[in-house]
């Protein structure tokens, strides 16, 4: 495997950060730290690199980087197509519907009035999502036509316009968990549960992690879901419900640090495994 | 050795500290963002925004 330039899109180095710069110098690459908060841009398109790989927090950011880095001619982890539709939760549904994947019912609306006749035709519970965001911030769960109208409300009034466009899910009737299973290439490579005693579960907000055996229906929704957004290195988050395996959400900068121990799989490996594909072209 | 910008706790820096790295101050638990190696230096981390996530 012959050495590559890679470079590491950042703004914060967090545990997941550097255990992908570890294992990458590890195996003789050239770790180039990219960091955001330093870059202009000029549009030369001169950034000699083999490969970047994307772990900015900001998704802003990671997204015009990687629309640059990409027509610049580098490759990148993840490519800007599937940052694009992951980091938008309306582009995710809109990618899982069309390729059949599972998904819970959701509706979109853009108006106080129009978001609260949609939840109300829906019926109660619902659940309301920003469209860009994680780690289970500002998401509610509407539980009677009181609550629609109060965090309506309040939602319009937050300031940013995205806070107006209305993600409105259905609530999955759920045990205790969900599943985080991680997809690298076309391969559900480990997953575990998240459990908690809230309805939200993410590791995040306190949710327990534990392994979780990839069954052969896992793996497929998984990889399923992974294809429908465009591919690469992603976290999928799945919800157990009466009617079976829901996919709720995929992410594109992966978080693993608390997943490791439990499933005993070497994921930054796994990821760096991936990184060199892409790199080598 | 470090101070915590806060609560002037006194930090050692692990050795494979690196830069950027961030950390938990042990006593006041701000996050630290490592600015600088030689000399060791932590200044506050950047504040969680509103688009940062997976």
């Amino acid at each position: 495997m012959p050495s590559l330039n890679l470079g590491l899109l950042f703004s914060r180095i967090r545990v997941e950060e550097k255990l992908l710069i570890k294992e990458a110098k590890r195996r003789g690459h050239q770790v180039r730290r990219v960091d955001s908060r330093e870059l202009v841009f000029d549009f030369e398109d001169d950034y000699d690199l083999d490969v970047l790989l994307e772990r900015d927090v900001s998704h802003s950011r990671a997204l015009y980087i990687l629309n640059l880095f990409e027509n610049g001619d580098v490759p990148t982890v993840n490519s800007y197509k599937t940052a694009r539709t992951c980091g938008d939760k309306i582009a995710t549904t809109k990618a899982l519907q069309e390729a059949g994947v599972p998904t819970p019912e959701v509706k979109v609306a853009f108006t106080q009035e129009s978001a609260l006749a949609a939840i109300e035709e829906m019926g109660y519970p619902v659940v309301l999502k920003p469209v860009t965001g994680s780690w289970g911030r500002l998401l509610a769960k509407i539980n009677d036509r009181d609550a629609a109208e109060a965090v309506l409300e309040h939602k319009s009034q937050l300031g940013s316009y995205y806070h107006k466009i209305f993600y409105i899910q259905e609530y999955v009737d759920k045990p205790d968990r969900d599943i985080r299973a991680f997809v690298v290439g076309d391969e559900t490579i480990a997953a575990i549960y998240r459990k908690s005693g809230h309805w939200i579960t993410n590791t995040a907000r306190g949710g327990e992690a534990a392994n979780c055996p990839v069954t052969q229906d896992i793996d497929q929704i998984c990889v399923d879901a992974a294809c429908a957004v465009g591919g690469g290195v992603l976290a999928v988050d799945l919800l157990e419900g009466a009617g079976g395996l829901t996919v709720a959400e995929v992410n594109y900068t992966v978080e693993f640090k608390n997943s490791v121990e439990p499933t005993g799989v070497d994921i930054p490996a796994k990821i760096v495994d991936y990184v060199e594909k892409v790199g080598e072209g | 050795m470090v101070n915590c910008p806060e609560c002037e706790t006194e930090i050692d820096l692990p050795e494979d500290t690196i830069q950027n790295e961030i950390l938990d101050c042990p006593t006041c638990g701000l996050e630290l963002e490592v600015v600088d190696l030689n000399p060791a230096e932590v200044d506050l981390a950047p504040e969680e925004e509103e688009d940062w996530g997976e």
